[in-house]
C-alpha cells in the first residue's frame, strides 16, 4: 500500500501565469512518456521481476514517478491559476476549457487522452527493463525540449531536477538489467 | 494563492532536502545492498528526517494521516503541496 505525504519531492514555483507552457507540460502529465505512464509501467511490471533488487527498484522508482506526476501537476495548476476562458482559448486550451474548465486532466500536449497502450508489460524481465531504459531516455529528451520552451526560472529549476532523475533512473535500471542477466546465467539447481 | 508562513516553508524545504537524500540512497541501495557506506548515510539521513518531521508536525500539523492529531482533526488544514509558494 501507499501513504501520502503532504510535500513535493522538489519545490515547484512559477513566476507568472503562462498558459502556453502549461499546455506544453501536459506532455509529461498524460503523454506517452509522461510521469503517469512511467509510474503505471514500473508498478505493473514489478510483479514478474525475478530478483529482489529489481522488485525493489521498480516499486521505488514507480513510486517516485507518482511524486514527479505531482510536480508536473503543481506546475500546470500554478501556470493556469486564475486564467480566464478567453486566455485559455488564446493559448490553444479552449478545447481543454470546454471539457475540463481549469481542472487538470491526463492528456498530452495536443489534448490526446492518456491510454494504457503507452505502457508495455511483457512478462519478460529483460525485455521490460530495456523498455524502461528507453522510457527514461525519451522522458529525458522531452524535459530538454520543455526547458528550451520557457524562460521561467522556477519552471526551469523543477524541469532540470526531473531531467536529472531520468538520468539516475536510467543508471539504476541498467544495474538491475545486469543483475537480472547474471541471475539467468546461473543454473538454479542446488543438489 | 493563500498567505504563506515563511518559517513553515523553510522547515518544509529542509525536510524535502533531507528526504531527497534518503530517497536517492534508497534507490542506490536497491541495486547495491552491500555498500556499507551508503547504508550508513541512508540511516543517518533517516534519523535526521524523523527528527525534523516530529518537530514540523507538532508546530504546523500532520504531513501524513498516520500522525497523532489534536482535536479537531488537523491533517486537512495543513497546506497542500500545490498551494505553497516555495
Amino acid at each position: 500500500m501507499w501513504y501520502y505525504e503532504k510535500k513535493l519531492q522538489y519545490p515547484a514555483n512559477v513566476s507568472k501565469t503562462d498558459l502556453n507552457m502549461a499546455k506544453f507540460l501536459y506532455a509529461q502529465y498524460g503523454g506517452p512518456d509522461s510521469e503517469l505512464a512511467a509510474a503505471v509501467r514500473y508498478l505493473t511490471q514489478r510483479y514478474t521481476m525475478p530478483i529482489p533488487q529489481a522488485k525493489a527498484l521498480l516499486t521505488d522508482i514507480g513510486t517516485e514517478e507518482l511524486a514527479h506526476w505531482e510536480i508536473i501537476g503543481t506546475l500546470i495548476y500554478k501556470l493556469t491559476y486564475g486564467a480566464t476562458p478567453e486566455q485559455m482559448k488564446n493559448a490553444g486550451l479552449g478545447d481543454h476549457y470546454s471539457q475540463h474548465d481549469n481542472a487538470l486532466y491526463p492528456h498530452d500536449a495536443a489534448g490526446v487522452p492518456f491510454t494504457a497502450s503507452y505502457i508495455a508489460s511483457s512478462g519478460d524481465p529483460i525485455a521490460d527493463l530495456h523498455e524502461d531504459l528507453a522510457a527514461e531516455q525519451k522522458a529525458r529528451a522531452t524535459y530538454e525540449r520543455l526547458i528550451t520552451l520557457t524562460n521561467d526560472t522556477g519552471v526551469i529549476a523543477a524541469l532540470s531536477f526531473l531531467r536529472e532523475r531520468e538520468v539516475v533512473h536510467f543508471q539504476r535500471f541498467g544495474e538491475a538489467l545486469m543483475l537480472v542477466q547474471e541471475h539467468y546465467q546461473h543454473k538454479h539447481i542446488f543438489y | 494563492m493563500p498567505n504563506q508562513n515563511a518559517s513553515m516553508i523553510e522547515k518544509l524545504k529542509e525536510i524535502m532536502a533531507v528526504d531527497f537524500a534518503v530517497w536517492e540512497l534508497s534507490l542506490f541501495l536497491d541495486t547495491h545492498p552491500e555498500e556499507r557506506k551508503a547504508l550508513e548515510d541512508h540511516n543517518k539521513f533517516v534519523r535526521i528526517s524523523y527528527q525534523l518531521k516530529s518537530e514540523f508536525e507538532s508546530n504546523y500539523g500532520p504531513l501524513r494521516l498516520d500522525c497523532i492529531s489534536p482535536f479537531p482533526y488537523k491533517y486537512i488544514n495543513s497546506p497542500w503541496p500545490w498551494e505553497i509558494e516555495y
